[in-house]
């Protein structure tokens, strides 16, 4: 008996005493409840399998990667709090979140602590702030928005637009976008519907933009709210173009929105229906994996996690500093770096340049117009 | 006018959808003067046993409307009023209150646990088709919606008012004692009190999950503006919950497309205060007074 006891305490030490194994430790803020929910865990499922293949072909820098994964709930101080953990933690880098709004209150504090940031948002306000450990997985609307302006004007020869927005930071840096856009191309707004955050009835927005007399309505919500948008379009039997950026002909939205999706335009920064190899099979494994259908915030997270680990083996150790350094000016092609799946650039803000996409969505799929060079 | 007529038309079918939801507070504070603070996720919920059925089952969708029916019966009914409503009543009205915030919170998480946190699509119960009268365009959905939550209110009525059962269920919500000496079974008419408002809920959640999306946190403005409605109609009136969910239902759209879209969703508030400055009992409701 007291040999058994002995035995037990012994063994019970020499677990306590072991070397921890090594293992790089990143953290994953993320919208994994609330408004945000739809895109986050797209998001977070990219993070999850860009790290696994990373484990299974020998990690980063021959070491395995611990993703600890936080909800932000969608809701900004939550998202703060969950950042400041994640750091307690010791994460080197985060990826996370997609919410501008908590983007924006959260990557105050990784700056604090100098470490890099993957974001999924897209608010302009995000890389204007000089905060040099933010980065994007996917170009600002400040970016997107010009080139679906340029292709609304030049390609479907819009002369008056309305606008329908999300009253919040994400909708408001894409509202202003456009609006400065269009003030460039001299298309005056006839129209500006904004609406509040998971707003559910959008029968009295569709209304007022269905009895204006624009051209084509610009429509700039989140997955959910875009969905339930298209649904009351739909019903209300509006002829208009919709036209969104990103999120409109999501994968997500085109799934809660069914047929009313259906004629619904825009550009896309990334969408799983280019005809892009590296892309085709990334989607192909992820529908293999987690039996849905990634939209772009999934291919944002895969990125995000490739992109991490090339910079961290150019710099040679997980110096979180050194990568965030590193990132800036950085040109990743494709063909050195198959991870990336498109060449990628980010600026010295952060901002990231990259090929895009005007899509159209017909029979339930996104079927790309044109394919829109960086800027 | 074409714009006036649109708005009143899809005004009322959302309107007609929280007064069902609304009428619900009404039956339970009547039967036994329950504050159902669940009721807005006793509307979320039957969409998700509707999703179970046809995506898990594969069940047809009728079939699957009416396996949540029969859930919702068991669930929101017979067991909420035997394991909450009957162990809590005893000790007043402020426990039983926290009792039903908690369940609210309860099937909140668990359909967010075990369904997921995304929003699900709902199959629309209606064709899509858009007429156009007078210039305005009005789905055949809207007038289903406001069609059937019509048809089941006022059956509603007609079964208090017309029936023996119905007027038994009076009797016990006006004064329980005397309704017992008179021979009438309260325990058994409570029961279908909450039963009724266990299958009002599926109605509800079955028409109005197309348009919001089947998501946990549905229940979350269901309730509020349901309550709403209840007040500015009158808590204890049935009617008056009709009328006060049709109010709001129109004066959200009415806000939102002449005053202020960013703004629309404090008229409802705004009308509230106003009711409850002006009308205390709501606009149908009947003074009501109570030894303390």
């Amino acid at each position: 008996m007291i040999r058994r006891l002995l035995s037990t305490a012994a063994l019970v030490m020499a677990l306590g005493v072991a070397p921890a194994l090594a293992e790089l430790k990143i953290g994953s803020i993320i919208e994994l409840s609330g408004a945000g929910a739809a895109a986050g865990t797209n998001f977070r499922d990219g993070v999850k399998m860009g790290f696994e293949e990373i484990n299974a072909q020998g990690g980063i820098l021959k070491e395995q990667v611990s993703v600890l994964e936080y909800d932000s709930q969608t809701d900004p101080q939550v998202s703060r709090a969950m950042v400041q953990k994640a750091i307690d933690d010791g994460v080197y880098a985060i990826t996370g979140t997609v919410f501008s709004s908590s983007t924006v209150v959260n990557m105050l504090v990784a700056k604090q602590y100098g470490i890099p940031q993957f974001t999924g948002s897209e608010a302009p306000s995000i890389t204007a702030k000089g905060n040099p450990y933010i980065f994007r997985t996917a170009f600002g609307s400040q970016k997107g928005v010009p080139k679906m302006v340029k292709y609304m004007v030049d390609n479907m020869g819009v002369k008056k637009v309305g606008v329908a927005w999300a009253n919040t930071e994400f909708g408001k840096g894409g509202h202003q976008a456009f609006v400065a856009e269009m003030e460039k191309a001299g298309i005056p707004i006839v129209i500006d519907v904004p609406a509040e955050q998971a707003q559910a009835d959008f029968s009295a927005d569709v209304l007022k933009l269905k009895n204006s007399d624009a051209d084509a309505i610009f429509v700039y919500f989140t997955e959910e709210e875009s969905a339930r948008f298209l649904r009351e379009a739909r019903k209300q039997g509006i002829d208009k173009p919709l036209i969104g950026e990103t999120t409109l002909i999501g994968h997500k939205v085109i799934e809660l929105a069914g047929d009313a999706a259906n004629g619904a335009m825009g550009h896309v920064g990334l969408t799983p229906d280019a005809n892009i190899p590296a892309l085709t099979e990334m989607v192909e494994r992820f529908k293999t994996k987690y039996n849905y259908t990634p939209d772009h915030n999934a291919i944002k997270g895969y990125t995000a996690a490739w992109t991490l680990k090339y910079v961290t083996e150019m710099v040679g150790s997980p110096d979180s500093k050194a990568i965030a350094e590193k990132l800036h000016g950085l040109t990743l092609k494709a063909s050195e770096y198959p991870g990336v799946l498109m060449d990628v650039s980010w600026d010295e803000t952060g901002e990231m340049s990259r090929e895009s996409f005007f899509v159209k969505v017909e029979n339930g799929k996104q079927v790309v117009q044109a394919i829109l060079p960086p800027n | 006018m074409a714009e006036l007529i649109q708005i009143l038309v899809s005004g009322l079918a959302a309107g007609s959808i929280y007064a069902l939801a609304a009428v619900g507070f009404t039956l339970l504070w009547q039967a036994s003067q329950t504050i159902n603070f669940a009721q807005g996720e006793f509307v979320m919920l039957p969409a998700f046993f509707v999703l179970i059925g046809m995506t898990v089952l594969g069940l047809p969708m009728w079939t699957s409307i009416l396996l949540a029916l029969v859930l919702s019966l068991l669930i929101l009914g017979v067991a909420f009023k035997r394991l909450i409503v009957e162990p809590m009543l005893p000790h007043g009205t402020l426990p039983l209150v926290i009792a039903t915030i908690a369940l609210g919170l309860l099937l909140k998480e668990s359909v967010k646990e075990f369904y997921g946190a995304t929003a699900q699509p709902f199959p629309a119960i209606f064709p899509q088709t858009v007429y156009n009268v007078a210039g305005a365009s009005v789905s055949v959905q809207d007038i289903c919606n406001l069609v059937v939550s019509m048809l089941a209110i006022g059956g509603l009525q007609l079964f208090l008012n017309r029936t023996r059962t119905g007027r038994c269920m009076q009797a016990s919500a006006q004064n329980p004692a005397v309704a017992e000496i008179l021979g009438v079974n309260v325990k058994r008419m409570v029961l279908y009190t909450f039963l009724i408002n266990a299958a009002l809920a599926t109605i509800a959640s079955v028409l109005i999950s197309p348009i919001y999306l089947a998501k946990f946190s549905n229940g979350e403005t269901l309730g509020l503006v349901a309550f709403i409605a209840a007040i500015v109609g009158g808590f204890n009136q049935i009617r008056g919950a009709l009328v006060g969910g049709l109010l709001i239902g129109v004066i959200d759209n009415l806000s939102a497309v002449y005053i202020s879209a960013q703004y629309r969703a404090a008229m409802p508030l705004l009308l509230l205060i106003a009711i409850i400055l002006l009308r205390p009992q709501g606009l149908l409701g009947t003074p009501e007074g109570r030894t303390v």
